[in-house]
């Protein structure tokens, strides 16, 4: 999963530094992912992984690192299996 | 609970005697000589206002949020720039005693803004960031024997003639992204101020804004190890605004009632009518009772989601949108009901020296549309609607 969030990153997060030299535990907003920038990040995971974020995700604590989003669309892909 | 309550209620009291005695004498001559208001600011250091919103343990004086908002109110009415430079001081002690996360430098700090009453200005804004307060150009330098230097050039200071402090974004370090920031609290003897231009302005004239170019020596310690946008979603952003839609709710509430005394007087020229401006004033006070509502309800629901405990509440897209729209709902609002006021009040209100004066009233009101300017919200709002489900 950690690949197709990089690839969307590559796409939407107009980063300032090469994405492919981001570790997963990386803070994008440290590494210059504006939020004007997330919020596109933001609409690209949810089309792509077919989820929606409810507003309580909707924190920079969840769009930080490449791993925090991992983490947060397997919760949100489990919920939705399990219904 | 009670004794909180007192608390607030001695706090306000002693307020409103400043805004009435002081603040009201001093303001025509505030605004004509676009002075900073020295008298109100002193008054408010007797009372020990400037350090009302600190806890108990830095000797502060424990008042509740609500109660400085309120105060904020109380100054406007009487002064619009004393009551900006008291809310900007409030905005920065409130988010310090916030984020402080036991540092011992700040709880030490905090102490003297207590027992020195010190007052603190804002050093966030700066040029070449297109008015966005969550990137910084200026950098902290490499710590050298202990000591990190930076030079910041600040479009505007307020009051940064007048304070004794200076509390300063910058990025973290020279290698760090624009968006990568943090707080660093400079003392008077710590930082210069090189004026870089005038203030003399259509309103908020006393709050002697010009620019700087700002340059400080501060050790390590003096930073908060808070990330600067954590800071500003669970501090900086609904304070700030909290507290300015309170002053201009005080501003617009005192030319409505300038206003209804107009209304009034013409009343008692002519007993058994009423006369056709008190029809006026009624279509005013329905605009100042939307700006009255919007103002208590974003006071209300920030006091409830900080008294949650749980502070990441107000970083979700839809406490972000709520209160980015009470400053641009109160900042347009405000300007609206003095405006309604001198058209009300006709000539007399026109001129700067009847009892129905609103010139200065409209003058200040119209700075709040531009401080941190509503279109720069907007933007931000339109991409958080992108995304955000329940707002």
């Amino acid at each position: 999963m950690i690949d197709e969030i990089r690839q969307i990153l590559r796409d939407h997060g107009r980063l300032p530094v090469n994405v492919d030299e981001l570790a997963p535990q990386d803070d994008l907003y440290r590494a210059g992912m504006t939020s004007h920038a997330s919020v596109n990040v933001m609409l690209a995971l949810e089309d792509h992984f077919d989820i929606e974020f409810p507003d309580r995700m909707l924190t920079r604590g969840v769009f930080e690192s490449m791993s925090s989003i991992a983490a947060a669309v397997s919760e949100l892909k489990s919920e939705s299996v399990a219904q | 609970m009670s004794v909180y309550v007192d608390r607030d209620q001695a706090f306000l009291t002693r307020v409103r005697r400043v805004a009435d005695e002081v603040a009201a004498a001093n303001a025509d001559s505030v605004d004509r000589e676009a002075r900073f208001p020295q008298e109100t600011i002193d008054a408010l250091r007797e009372i020990r206002a400037l350090s009302a919103a600190l806890p108990d343990e830095f000797g502060g004086e424990e008042v509740s949020f609500a109660a400085v908002a309120a105060a904020c109110t109380e100054l406007g009415k009487r002064c619009g720039s004393s009551a900006m430079v008291f809310a900007m001081h409030q905005i920065k002690v409130i988010t310090l005693a916030r984020h402080l996360e036991g540092a011992p430098w700040f709880g030490g700090y905090l102490e003297r803004v207590a027992s020195e009453q010190r007052l603190v200005a804002s050093v966030t804004s700066e040029i070449g960031t297109g008015g966005d307060m969550g990137r910084s150009v200026a950098a902290l330098g490499i710590p050298e024997q202990g000591i990190s230097t930076f030079e910041k050039q600040a479009p505007t200071v307020s009051y940064g003639a007048h304070a004794q402090d200076f509390f300063i974004t910058l990025r973290r370090s020279p290698e760090a992204e624009p968006g990568d920031q943090v707080v660093a609290l400079g003392l008077e003897h710590q930082v210069s101020l090189e004026p870089t231009g005038t203030w003399d302005t259509l309103g908020m004239r006393g709050t002697c804004s010009p620019g700087f170019v700002v340059r400080g020596a501060i050790a390590p310690e003096q930073c908060l190890q808070m990330p600067f946008a954590t800071v500003m979603a669970e501090s900086i952003v609904p304070v700030t605004h909290i507290l300015w839609a309170h002053l201009w709710l005080g501003i617009a509430t005192d030319a409505f009632d300038r206003a209804r005394a107009f209304v009034r007087e013409a009343a008692r020229r002519s007993p058994g009518e009423t006369p056709p401006s008190a029809i006026r004033l009624s279509h005013l006070m329905s605009e100042l009772s939307l700006l009255r509502a919007e103002v208590a309800s974003a006071l209300e629901q920030f006091v409830r989601a900080d008294a949650s405990g749980d502070r990441s509440e107000l970083s979700t897209m839809a406490s972000v949108l709520r209160f980015n729209n009470v400053k641009i709902a109160a900042s347009t609002q405000a300007a609206v009901v003095c405006q309604g006021a001198l058209a009300l009040c006709g000539i007399v209100g026109y001129k700067n020296d009847t009892p129905y004066s609103v010139g200065r009233h409209l003058r200040d009101s119209l700075s709040a549309s531009l401080m941190i300017a509503n279109e720069r919200i907007h933007n931000t709002n339109a991409g958080l609607l992108l995304i955000a489900k329940d707002v």
